[in-house]
């Protein structure tokens, strides 16, 4: 009786000091955004200036393709966030071969530390800054005419999704930055591992005006999957209502959001153990 | 605490077809300090990575503080510090915050761990500092804040992977000073240098390490003393004719003798009669007509030492240096054994 009393308070006792050290990651990694406002700055930039170029400059042609009853950018917002959500998870991966190759990471694993909680804390240290993009990208989209047509309850629903897309990706780029182990590699790795998840993806263009050998692929994407769904709880039937007119009609709203998650549940189930098995053994 | 403080057992360790650590074998005393000499590549690091948990040993056995390094590594970490090129600190935080940071993982009360954090800080001399930023600090400040990082936890044994490699003079000599200091304390310090003086000053005993095998282990004395007596050093002004020299000197002492093309120096252990041969060595140069730059007796040093067990000298790894700096830390994964 006793031992398994012991147990129980060692592992009650492990799971609080596993806690107390994925908290004390998490603020090391939110500190380092704090003093580096250039890191956010610079990652911030370039998906507003995405926003200008797609609506100002493509926006006028991609728009022909849209029915008036779809603003272009509203159909482009959603692609937006998304995208800003990914490629800001690739900090996960740039932080991480950072700490690497200044021998933190050493640091940390000489420690009596629970050894999930430095990338624990990584990961969710940099979807706190995916957030701040996401959030200030709507700020930005709301500025140049972007709306939620849906209610209060699809808007966060959104939201969310967004932010948890980012959260999956995260992943991808710690298995990327440990495996790769140097900055510059992981950033030219990650954007080859993004571009055709969000580039070759309804994100920023219609289906419709992709050559067909293209739509297979652009059908079955995840970021597809999840833009879609972005769209369908902003932009409601009307969305709905134009897929089917272009003859790509769109699951039930349950079936994209069980779609979407099974997307993120199936990247996190993929990438974050193989984070583990790699960090394990540099 | 009879048992030792680390006892290492025929220790393997390949990196893909690079075999690190060909069976080393390693005893530290309690409250010792013990040096690991070697070039760049001889598998210091490696070793430290093992004895330190961060790596998985191929074959073997190593035990510190009584722990077995890969079964019971976890209890271990709670035992043991590790600083030098193998750990670090966070440039985007100040200086105590690195502390309390690394307090906090070490599971000590925060209050304690801000606690800790001041007075580690007061000791490496570094409170003036404190709530600056890492990055702003000197190569000796940033050395002296990471060995502070690892007392935080108030480790038993110490591991200081070449501690004062990179720096100036002056730290190198403040290092020197904080590692002695260490040593009264008790703590047992195991440190690797690929400085032979280093280890002479501040180690009890010295392993000297090359193409991942000890090849000598005892101390400094002991090391000097399996070299012989006073040595003859010679450097002649005009290298290229070192060989021509050698031919003509080396057959003076009772055997032996090293030519350094590279210094122009020809060193000869003379054992009794130093001063006889020194002065049959100048008369036979002279006649020659080879200039000297220096001729002059005395103790053999940790290079001797090093030259005449494994042929080559300890310095001739120090070229690679740099280049190991700008690679990163993994030297000892990418450098094969001895060159």
């Amino acid at each position: 009786m006793s031992t398994t009393v012991a147990t129980q308070d060692r592992e009650a006792t492990r799971l609080g000091e596993g806690l107390s050290d994925w908290w004390v990651l998490t603020k090391r990694n939110l500190l380092t955004y704090v003093r580096k406002p250039d890191l956010l700055v610079f990652s911030t930039i370039q998906p507003v200036m995405f926003v200008l170029l797609f609506v100002f400059v493509f926006g006028g042609a991609i728009e022909l393709a849209l029915p008036p009853t779809i603003p272009y950018v509203d159909f482009l917002m959603p692609g937006i966030i998304i995208q800003t959500a990914i490629f800001t998870a690739t900090q996960t991966g740039v932080g991480l071969a950072e700490d690497l190759t200044k021998g933190l990471i050493d640091r940390f694993k000489s420690l009596p530390m629970a050894r999930s909680a430095v990338l624990a804390g990584r990961t969710f240290a940099d979807s706190v800054a995916i957030a701040f993009q996401v959030f200030l990208m709507l700020f930005v989209a709301f500025l140049v005419g972007f709306r939620f047509h849906e209610g209060a309850m699809e808007a966060s629903l959104a939201i969310a999704g967004a932010l948890t897309v980012g959260y999956a990706f995260t992943w991808v780029a710690a298995f990327t930055g440990l495996a790769l182990k140097s900055v510059e590699a992981v950033q030219a790795a990650m954007f080859t591992i993004i571009f055709p998840f969000v580039f070759a993806s309804t994100a920023f263009v219609p289906i419709s005006t992709f050559p067909s050998w293209l739509q297979g692929w652009a059908q079955i994407n995840p970021v597809s999957v999840w833009v879609d769904t972005f769209r369908v709880l902003t932009l409601g039937d009307v969305y709905v209502q134009y897929q089917i007119s272009v003859g790509y009609p769109l699951p039930s709203l349950g079936v994209l959001l069980l779609e979407s998650t099974a997307w993120f549940l199936g990247f996190l189930a993929l990438f974050a153990p193989l984070s583990v098995r790699v960090y394990r053994r540099t | 605490m009879n048992e030792p403080a680390i006892h290492v057992e025929q220790l393997t360790k390949s990196f893909g077809t690079v075999e690190a650590l060909r069976g080393v074998d390693l005893q530290v005393a309690p409250g010792n300090v013990f040096g690991l000499l070697g070039p760049n590549g001889a598998g210091k690091t490696t070793t430290v990575r093992i004895l330190t948990t961060l790596l998985h040993p191929d074959g073997g056995r190593a035990t510190v503080a009584g722990y077995d390094v890969v079964k019971d590594a976890e209890a271990l970490r709670h035992v043991i510090g590790l600083a030098g090129q193998s750990a670090a600190v966070d440039e985007n935080l100040t200086g105590f915050e690195n502390l309390e940071m690394v307090g906090r993982l070490y599971h000590v009360e925060p209050a304690e761990a801000r606690t800790r954090a001041e007075s580690v800080l007061e000791r490496f001399d570094l409170t003036g500092a404190a709530n600056r930023r890492a990055k702003t600090y000197s190569g000796g400040m940033r050395r002296r804040l990471d060995l502070g990082a690892s007392l935080v936890g108030r480790p038993a044994i110490l591991f200081l992977d070449e501690p004062t490699t990179g720096l100036d003079p002056r730290s190198r000599l403040e290092m020197w000073e904080i590692i002695r200091e260490l040593q009264k304390d008790g703590t047992t310090l195991m440190l690797t240098t690929q400085y032979l003086d280093e280890a002479d000053r501040l180690a009890d005993r010295i392993a000297v390490i090359d193409g991942g095998r000890v090849i000598a282990e005892g101390t400094s004395d002991e090391l000097k003393t399996r070299v012989g007596g006073e040595m003859l050093a010679v450097r002649v002004q005009d290298r290229s004719r070192i060989s021509e020299a050698a031919g003509s000197i080396l057959g003076l002492g009772p055997g032996g003798g090293q030519v350094d093309s590279v210094t122009g120096e020809i060193t000869i252990p003379v054992g009794a009669d130093g001063t006889g041969i020194l002065t049959e060595a100048v008369r036979r140069l002279d006649a020659d007509r080879i200039g000297l730059a220096d001729i002059a007796l005395r103790r053999p040093t940790l290079d001797d030492v090093f030259l005449s067990l494994t042929g080559h000298a300890a310095e001739q790894a120090d070229e690679d240096t740099a280049a190991d700096k700008r690679r990163g830390r993994k030297k000892d994964r990418k450098h094969k054994g001895s060159p």
